[in-house]
C-alpha cells in the first residue's frame, strides 16, 4: 500500500514508522525546518519537506498516483480538512483520514464530508467515561459513514432487561447486541441469551437511538 | 442587510467601512481586541473577539441572519474552512473568501466558491504591464 501522511510531529512520525515496518511505501509531509532535520536522520528520502496544504507539495509526494491512503494528522485542524478535501475530492483517494486536534472541530470536518476522523480528545473522554460505572452506556466506537455506533452497556441487577431473553427485549429500530461479556468470558448473543445481572453488554445501536437501547437495558437514567 | 467580515486585517477592515459606508449593517469578528482599532473611531457596525472557526462566535456576529460575508484572515485554510460551513451550514447567500495561493484559489473556485487571490491578481497585473511596454518588434 502506498500511504502519504502530512504532518510529521509525534502522531505522523509513529504512524510513518509503523506503516514502514509492516512493508508499506510511506512519504510524509513536514514543514518546521528544525523538525525535518530530526525526521529525516531517521527516515531520509522518505520525509518531504513543505507545506501539505500545497498542490505542488503534495504531487511531489505523489499524490496524483494517488495512494491508497493520506493520513492528515498536522496540529492545524484547518490543514487537516483542507488537505482531506483535495485528497479525495480533486485527486480521487479512496481513505483519507483526519485528525481533529479541537474537538469542536468534529462538526465541521462532518460537515464537509470528511467521515473518518480521530480526535484523541474525543478517544480520552470516551476512556473517561468508561471508568465511570454510573453513565452505564459507554459509546466505544462512532461509525460516521454508517450512522451507526458501537456501544458497551452494564447492566445492574434492577435493570429490566436482567433476567430476559435477549430475542424478548424491545429495542430500537436498527439496533442489536452483539455478545455479553461474564465472568471473564465473552459470549455471542442469540435470541435465547439471557441477559444476567453483571453483564457487561455490546451492542451495535443507530447514533441518534443510544439513549432509547439505553432505557430498554437499564431504564430510566437515575 | 447584514454582512459579516471575518478577519480584520488590512483587507478586512478597509471592507468593513466599505460596506458601512455603502449602508449594510456590518459585524466584524477577528481574534485580537487591537484589530478593531483599524475599524477607526467612528466604526459603529459590530465587533466580535474571537475565532472565526468557532460557531459559537460565529452565531453572536449575526452569521445566521447574514445576507453576505466576507472572510479575509491571514490564514489560506481558515478561510477555505469558514467559506463553506458559512455557505453550508447557514446558507449565507454571498460568501466570498480571500486565498493568497493561486494554486488552491483555482481548486476552489472551480469547486464553486466566489475567490478573491490577490497573488493572482498580481501576478497578471505585472505581466500585462510588461507585456504592453514590449515594443512590437523586438519579438
Amino acid at each position: 500500500m502506498y500511504a502519504v501522511v502530512a504532518g510529521g510531529g509525534k502522531v505522523g512520525s509513529n504512524v510513518t514508522r509503523s506503516l514502514l515496518q509492516l512493508g508499506h511505501e510511506v512519504t510524509m509531509i513536514e514543514q518546521r525546518p528544525d523538525r525535518f532535520a530530526r525526521l529525516e536522520e531517521e527516515f531520509g528520502p522518505v520525509v518531504i519537506r513543505g507545506d501539505a496544504t500545497e498542490i505542488a507539495t503534495l504531487e511531489r509526494a505523489g499524490i496524483a498516483r494517488p495512494p491508497e491512503l493520506v493520513l492528515a494528522v498536522t496540529g492545524d485542524d484547518e490543514d487537516n480538512l483542507v488537505i482531506s478535501q483535495i485528497a479525495k475530492e480533486t485527486y480521487g483517494v479512496r481513505k483519507a483520514i483526519a485528525r481533529v486536534n479541537d474537538p469542536r472541530n468534529q462538526q465541521h470536518f462532518d460537515l464537509l464530508g470528511i467521515t473518518q476522523t480521530i480526535c484523541a480528545t474525543t478517544s480520552i473522554l470516551g476512556l473517561v467515561e468508561h471508568e465511570v460505572p454510573e453513565h452505564g452506556l459507554v459509546r466505544l466506537l462512532e461509525l460516521q459513514k454508517e450512522g451507526l455506533a458501537v456501544v458497551e452497556v452494564q447492566v445492574e441487577g434492577g435493570s429490566p432487561a436482567a433476567g430476559k431473553k435477549a430475542g424478548g427485549l424491545r429495542l430500537p429500530p436498527g439496533s442489536r447486541l452483539i455478545s455479553v461479556w461474564r465472568q471473564g468470558r465473552t459470549e455471542l448473543v442469540e435470541s435465547s441469551t439471557v441477559v444476567r445481572p453483571g453483564d457487561q453488554v455490546l451492542a451495535v445501536v443507530p447514533s441518534e437511538s443510544t439513549a432509547e437501547l439505553r432505557r430498554a437495558l437499564l431504564g430510566a437514567p437515575r | 442587510m447584514n454582512a459579516v467580515v471575518i478577519g480584520c486585517g488590512r483587507v478586512g477592515s478597509a471592507v468593513a467601512r466599505g460596506l458601512a459606508a455603502d449602508g449594510w449593517d456590518v459585524s466584524v469578528v477577528d481574534e485580537t481586541e487591537d484589530a478593531l482599532s483599524r475599524l477607526g473611531p467612528a466604526w459603529r457596525g459590530g465587533f466580535v473577539v474571537g475565532h472565526g472557526m468557532d460557531v459559537a462566535v460565529l452565531e453572536r456576529a449575526g452569521i445566521p441572519d447574514a445576507e453576505a460575508a466576507v472572510v479575509a484572515t491571514d490564514g489560506d485554510n481558515t478561510n477555505i474552512v469558514i467559506g463553506q460551513v458559512l455557505q453550508q451550514r447557514y446558507g449565507v447567500a454571498t460568501v466570498v473568501v480571500r486565498i493568497l495561493d493561486p494554486a488552491r484559489a483555482k481548486l476552489y473556485a472551480d469547486r464553486g466558491m466566489s475567490i478573491v487571490c490577490p497573488t493572482q491578481t498580481a501576478i497578471s497585473g505585472l505581466l500585462e504591464t510588461v507585456r504592453a511596454a514590449r515594443p512590437a518588434n523586438a519579438a
